[in-house]
């Protein structure tokens, strides 16, 4: 079986995400990446030298700069024709694309894979992680997304592949990038970081989520998240959402501030390797998950947690 | 320009779902179902253009059992102007429902189709997408923003690092972030008022299209369970758990 996998990237470099998305597919059968983007040849090479990738294919068009799905999912569409099973990993972007190619070759999509049990059966949750659906897919080629925390990341270096320059039809002059508000921050990514701290409505105000949980995610250099509740009350910004309806995050620790643990919180980080949570109300379900609680004052507990550290 | 809205029907959010003791799926007998969150927010969306004068005209449907004609009245107690149900007692999978809306489409011609991003049921995030493919217009996915000028249409998006934004020639494909807006209530007047809007029954075979599925269910299982840990009595016991851990030396 030979296996496209969609290549993350910012042109330069290749996201953590498609190496979650390359040990899924290697499951799968030969792994050929795909770079799609403009002034991507920096992308390619390192897409180059992961581990297990057999081939890099790079179209480089100004029509790919952005990954409109309008423009890109015509040229995987087209390539199809010579693999099995299409990969992308579970991202904004993946997200965005996968379903149309899926409709282009009249293939019924699976989504946010969390196992590959065999060629054609998979794990994926089902009702924002409350349950665990196992599909089998009849369609004779496949088109998943991967949920990235669901695998091991390939090793970044080591591989060796070839890249071989294609082209597709370009633009389709659907849709036209306008712009991007991207958060710059020094800290980790939030899907790839080690240490999560996240903070929660019980922070009072942006100004307090602020001086409270950035002094101590940046003490372990961790990744700052945020419930729904933090979110929805103005805050953090939404990127930090942790959740069903933000991100999905397994990092080794995730301390949690100030967060009760709705279902839907604890979809988007449950499968995390520790939990640490700090609340003042003892029966907060975020206790029911959590390897090590304190239970107190977080105005009192993080500022001197972040003393002592 | 009209703007078609697909409402699903699902197990109301506020409701834990638990998982058949048979293992074929998620026990929706006798429980509270309400309409797809996302989805309210693409009703929402639709009587707010329609508010603002950019909407003439919003159309619902459903494609699902016939009590999703329930969640169709809700729609139209919000605002919306009239319904199409398309009756399938099977469950139908995002590239049939995406097939059938795209029939639905080609008949009402719309200038917009406002989807929910995902339903919160399967959590496919497929059918907006897939709809976009078959109809071969533009989508602009994860929505906080939308605003229509002319024949385009800027659909401001939620992505991983930030936002983003994409200018799409209409008619396009738009699905919903939670963002974009907060729901209203139907009002009782409303509600009364919804009862004698028009909803038209149609079936997938009145399209002329083969929702038979694709994908095949297994098994439906519990996700494993994480066991509660130890509390701690104050900071210094949690530094040293910590430490213990190897999180700080």
């Amino acid at each position: 079986m030979s296996v496209l996998v969609w290549v993350e990237h910012d042109n330069a470099s290749v996201k953590d995400a498609t190496l979650a998305a390359v040990t899924a597919a290697g499951k799968l059968g030969e792994v050929v990446a795909l770079v799609a983007g403009q002034g991507a040849q920096g992308a390619a090479d390192a897409a180059a030298k992961i581990a297990g990738v057999s081939k890099v294919l790079l179209a480089d068009d100004a029509a790919y700069g952005h990954a409109l799905a309008e423009n890109v999912a015509p040229l995987i569409a087209e390539l199809m024709s010579g693999y099995d099973a299409f990969v992308a990993p579970a991202t904004t972007t993946g997200k965005n694309i996968a379903p149309r190619v899926a409709a282009l070759l009249d293939v019924m999509q699976v989504s946010e894979v969390l196992s590959v049990e065999s060629a054609d059966t998979f794990t994926r949750p089902i009702y924002a992680g409350n349950a665990i659906a196992t599909v089998k897919s009849s369609d004779a080629k496949k088109v998943l997304t991967i949920r990235g925390t669901a695998f091991d990341k390939a090793a970044a270096e080591g591989g060796s592949a070839s890249v071989e320059t294609i082209s597709g039809k370009g633009d389709t002059g659907l849709s036209s990038f306008v712009g991007a508000e991207i958060a710059k921050s020094e800290r980790p990514e939030l899907t790839s970081a080690k240490i999560i701290v996240s903070g929660g409505r019980a922070l009072g105000s942006g100004e307090q989520f602020h001086a409270l949980i950035d002094p101590l995610a940046d003490k372990l250099g961790a990744a700052v998240g945020a419930s729904r509740a933090a979110v929805d009350a103005g805050y953090a910004p939404n990127d930090y959402q942790v959740g069903q309806t933000g991100k999905i995050v397994a990092p080794e620790v995730y301390i949690a501030v100030g967060i009760s643990g709705a279902i839907q919180h604890l979809a988007g980080m449950k499968d995390s390797k520790v939990i640490i949570a700090i609340n003042k109300d003892e029966d907060a379900p975020i206790f029911q998950v959590a390897d090590v609680g304190l239970v107190g004052d977080l105005f009192k507990i993080v500022p001197e947690l972040t003393e002592k550290l | 320009m009209k703007v078609l809205v697909p409402v699903k029907r699902v197990l109301d959010y506020n409701v834990k779902p638990r998982v058949k003791a048979d293992g074929t799926g998620v026990d929706l007998a006798n429980v509270k179902m309400s309409m797809n969150p996302f989805d309210e927010i693409a009703v929402e969306e639709a009587i707010r253009l329609k508010e603002k004068g950019v909407a003439t005209e919003i159309v619902v449907v459903s494609i699902g059992e016939q009590k999703a004609q329930e969640t169709l009245r809700t729609a139209l107690a919000m605002g919306a102007d009239r319904a199409i149900l398309i009756v399938s007692e099977d469950k139908v999978e995002p590239l049939g429902v995406a097939k059938l809306l795209a029939k639905v489409a080609e008949a009402e011609q719309p200038g917009l189709v406002i989807l929910g991003k995902q339903a919160i049921d399967d959590d496919n995030n497929q059918t907006g997408q897939m709809l976009g493919a078959l109809l071969g217009w533009g989508q602009g996915t994860f929505a906080s923003k939308v605003e229509v000028a002319g024949d385009s249409v800027d659909v401001t998006r939620e992505v991983d690092g930030g936002l983003e934004t994409v200018k799409l020639k209409t008619p396009a494909i738009v699905t919903t972030d939670l963002r974009l807006n907060e729901p209203r209530y139907a009002s009782l007047p409303n509600i009364m008022k919804a009862k004698s809007k028009p909803l038209e029954q149609k079936t997938p075979a009145d399209y002329g299209v083969d929702v038979t599925p694709r994908l095949t269910t297994v098994k439906v299982e519990e996700p494993a369970k994480r066991q509660a840990g130890v509390k701690v009595a104050d900071v210094d016991e949690l530094v040293g758990k910590l430490k213990t851990l190897g999180v700080v030396a």
